[in-house]
């Protein structure tokens, strides 16, 4: 496990692309084959199940380490990740054993392990332990406890593999994507441009877009470009080959069971049939007509992660899917077609079928741009994101491309808020306090509403550590009530109800838009506000 | 009352009438070391070590400044003080105060790791310590330095043979002048930052020997820096003086570097946990050679180092509040500060 102990240290400390790129292209070359399908795995978040927990393991890495718990806590909370801190805290290993397993024997192990008793598993972890170096152990425990961010994008490991297999990048993400069985895969097939026959269930790789920075006449003559709304929920691709239907998520998460009302597709749709569209949640009164209307996000978010749905869960949220793209027709991959070209099959098909659970992405008719510019503001109303515009000679990418798509979303809500509690992060934000519950006012009292982690610059968030650690009142655990201060202007997606919060609402993606230095905590807005905001926007 | 006072100036002994590392301007300041974060402006009368003369005097101008050697009691109102050798950088030490029975030790920053270049530490018995905890969590344990600097070397071949420089962030004071030492044995030519620069030429007007090492100036090419050793202040991180130095590959030497978060956030290659602060079993090593009956803590993890002396200690130990708030490190506040002067 040492090159691969030796290659996780290298892509989380390198700040180059090129380095990063070099490290795994030098790895993937020389690693046994076991051991990259592995890596592959790891790296795009397949790993094997859990055989312990987080509990078992601070209990083991306590017990070796002599110290207190509440020591180890405190640790943890500096350190921000769990592997990490038990490989720092656990004593220096006695002997050093050099011909550690290899990545693939480790995690036969761990399969081994699942139903092998606690005291086994117990005497396998603190063996392998006391045997480590750090980089070993704290790769080992990573594997454990699944998670691996360690600085590298998918995006680059397909690069790094296609440098070394010869190939396209887009073969290979095609290769790894979907569900495949690291155990019983062999390098050469998983790099290999996959035949579909063996796996009818393999999705293909989803084309993303940058938001358009620029205004939309940069973009050229409109008749080249097709508008859809940017429908908010979650992407999806349905498949359908050799009579059996698959609906995955951008997630790469097959959730063909999740969603029962989908499933008639398998009998409607014609075989050989991939179709790229928006799994949204469906307003209820719409379910008679011929056309159904998207709900808010909020209701679709009560079915995802359900596996088992109820009758009840199933009439409160009902699902249906938006189609945007045809990415393969009759058998055949058309994703090299023009987007007119496969827009038009699409609509055939769908055209075919007699449902009001799958409908074609309407396309917005605009002849100028400032039409469009208006037509956007609707957006919120209609439950969409904003506007997608797409090059209709387009062809189907791989990943995130500029130039012929691009996403146009509408400016999120916003709301000024003051910074009451703070906490230390994970990662890369480990012993820094970074992230934070915001209130808003309501008379003389002080209501919290939100935590929201992200959208300062590192000088930024250096600057907020400093006041925080000045200006602690109490500590509750790892978060510390600070002085009222700081102002930040919290931008968010979309607001709803909520019986789970103090304030009674729940934000989508809130986040940090900008620090108001210029604005007192007096003037931060109130409740009120912020429920106004919710009977204007909220479902 | 006791002999030694927690003020909103700093640390007071109202029987001796004195400061030790105030933060505001006082009549008569004893200064541990030469960073800034100890060693500040303004206060009438300086007492310090001979070795810290030629940097007090470039970072605090002229000032009414007297030193002494290690181990050399003078009185003060009575009061018994002595300068020990504290092992953190060149010059610094620690302060023992003592009246009648009371002994109290502050020890400024310090490491019990032998350096070679800043005096090797010395336990001084005492009945109150006023300790530093900057790395007062189990975590921080360091490697020895032979282990490191021989890293460091590797690394810095490496990058030597991919026709690479290899460029050092750490403290002008100290930290810089540890790198040097530890990179002289590969006789590969050394260039240093104006701030590293400017600290090299105090310390050698205290007659302390250093490794030859080249100023970077406007005059100074790139081919000449190729494959060289660079050594500059944190605060030039990802600043355009940078580009001057072509290819290269860049590391940060710091305590902090101990953990992967800090590690990554610093947007270098490479990071080595090079550490002038004493990690956390020299803290307790250096608790039970003084052998205080009372234990304060300050600077960094002080809630945490004060709750285990005593509870798994059995020692009274109370956490101190310094100018910078009840606990933590103030590792952003004195980054820029100690460079300054660049």
């Amino acid at each position: 496990m040492k090159s691969f102990a030796a290659l996780v240290v290298k892509l989380g400390d390198s700040s180059k692309t090129n380095d990063k790129l070099e490290a795994l292209a030098n790895y993937f070359t020389l690693a046994p084959d076991s051991d990259r399908v592995w890596t592959v795995a790891i790296f795009s978040g397949r790993r094997p199940k859990r055989f312990i927990n987080t509990r078992q393991m601070t209990d083991w890495a306590l017990e070796l380490s002599g110290l207190p718990r509440w020591l180890f806590e405190e640790s943890y909370h500096t350190v921000g990740d769990l592997a990490e801190t038990i490989a720092l805290l656990l004593p220096a290993a006695s002997i050093i054993n050099n011909n550690e397993q290899s990545l693939s024997a480790i995690i036969n192990n761990f399969i081994e392990l699942q139903t092998a008793d606690d005291n086994s598993k117990k005497i396998y972890v603190t063996q392998q332990w006391l045997q480590m170096d750090y980089h070993s152990r704290f790769v080992f425990n990573k594997l454990i406890t699944g998670g691996f961010r360690i600085g590298v994008s998918q995006q680059l490991m397909v690069k790094a593999l296609a440098k070394v297999t010869l190939q396209s990048a887009s073969a290979i993400a095609f290769g790894i994507s979907g569900r495949w069985d690291p155990a019983v895969t062999s390098f050469a097939r998983l790099t290999s441009s996959a035949s579909v026959s063996e796996d009818p269930g393999k999705p293909y790789p989803f084309y993303l877009a940058h938001q358009l920075a620029e205004i939309p006449e940069a973009l050229g003559p409109t008749e080249d470009w097709q508008a859809e709304w940017k429908w908010d929920g979650i992407r999806g691709q349905i498949i359908k080959r050799q009579d059996q239907l698959f609906i995955w998520s951008r997630g790469e998460e097959l959730m063909t069971d999740r969603f029962p009302e989908l499933h008639f597709l398998q009998r409607v749709l014609p075989d050989g049939v991939v179709i790229d569209g928006e799994l949204v949640a469906v307003d209820n009164r719409s379910l008679s007509e011929k056309i159904f209307t998207p709900a808010a996000f909020a209701v679709l978010q009560t079915r995802i992660g359900r596996k088992q749905v109820s009758k009840k869960i199933l009439a409160d949220a009902p699902v249906g899917f938006i189609a945007y793209d045809l990415l393969e027709d009759a058998g055949k991959d058309c994703r090299n077609h023009p987007l007119s070209a496969r827009r038009r099959r699409l609509e055939e098909i769908l055209s075919t079928m007699d449902s009001n659970r799958i409908q074609l992405s309407p396309a917005i008719s605009f002849s100028h741009w400032q039409e469009l510019v208006d037509i956007r503001k609707q957006s919120r109303s209609m439950h969409s994101e904003g506007l997608m515009l797409k090059r209709k000679d387009s062809i189907y990418q791989v990943g995130r491309k500029t130039g012929d798509w691009w996403k146009w979303k509408i400016d999120p809500l916003t709301i000024d808020a003051v910074m009451i509690y703070a906490q230390k992060g994970h990662g890369r934000r480990s012993n820094l306090y970074t992230d934070y519950t915001f209130a808003v006012r309501d008379g003389e009292r002080l209501v919290p509403f939100t935590k929201a982690y992200s959208g300062l610059t590192d000088k930024e968030f250096a600057e907020v550590d400093a006041f925080v650690k000045r200006n602690s009142l109490e500590k509750f655990g790892p978060v510390r009530t600070v002085k009222p201060e700081l102002v930040f202007e919290i931008a968010f997606e979309g607001i709803a109800a909520s019986k789970r919060h103090k304030s009674g609402v729940a934000l989508r993606f809130p986040r940090m838009n900008r620090w108001r230095k210029d604005k007192k905590p007096e003037e931060i807005n109130t409740l009120e506000d912020l429920l106004a905001l919710l009977s204007l926007y909220g479902q | 009352m006791s002999l030694i006072q927690f003020t909103e100036k700093g640390l007071y002994c109202a029987k001796g009438d004195f400061y030790i590392d105030p933060w505001r301007p006082v009549d008569r300041a004893i200064i541990t070391h030469a960073h800034s974060d100890h060693a500040r402006p303004g206060s009438k009368r300086y007492l310090s070590h001979h070795l810290s003369k030629g940097m007090l005097q470039q970072r605090l101008g002229t000032i009414s400044l007297q030193t002494i050697g290690w181990n050399e009691p003078l009185a003060i109102h009575g009061v018994k003080v002595s300068l020990h050798p504290a092992g953190h950088i060149i010059g610094s030490s620690m302060v023992r105060v003592a009246y009648k029975d009371e002994v109290w030790l502050i020890t400024g920053d310090y490491k019990l790791e032998d350096d070679g270049l800043s005096g090797a530490w010395e336990p001084v018995l005492c009945t109150h310590m006023v300790t530093e905890c900057t790395f007062g969590l189990p975590v921080y344990t360091w490697q020895p330095q032979q282990d490191l600097y021989r890293q460091m070397q590797q690394w810095t071949l490496e990058n030597q043979s991919n026709k690479q420089c290899t460029v050092f962030f750490a403290y002008s004071l100290g930290k810089a002048q540890r790198i040097m030492h530890a990179l002289a044995p590969l006789q590969i030519p050394m260039y240093a930052h104006g701030a590293v620069y400017n600290a090299n030429e105090a310390l050698q007007s205290n007659g302390i020997a250093l490794p030859q090492v080249k100023h970077i100036d406007a005059h100074t090419t790139k081919k000449e820096l190729a494959s060289a050793i660079i050594i500059a202040p944190p605060s030039a991180v990802g600043t355009p003086w940078l580009r001057r130095l072509g290819d290269r590959q860049e590391a940060a030497c710091s305590g902090w570097m101990q953990v992967r978060g800090n590690r990554r956030r610093q947007h270098v290659d490479k990071g080595f946990v090079l550490s002038d602060h004493a990690d956390w079993p020299s803290l307790l090593q250096a608790v039970e050679a003084c052998n205080p009956t009372h234990a304060y803590t300050t600077h960094g993890f002080t809630e945490s180092f004060s709750r285990y002396l005593r509870e798994e200690k059995k020692l009274w130990s109370e956490a101190v509040k310094t100018q910078f708030g009840t606990e933590e490190d103030d590792q952003h506040i004195t980054e820029s500060d100690k460079t300054a002067a660049i």
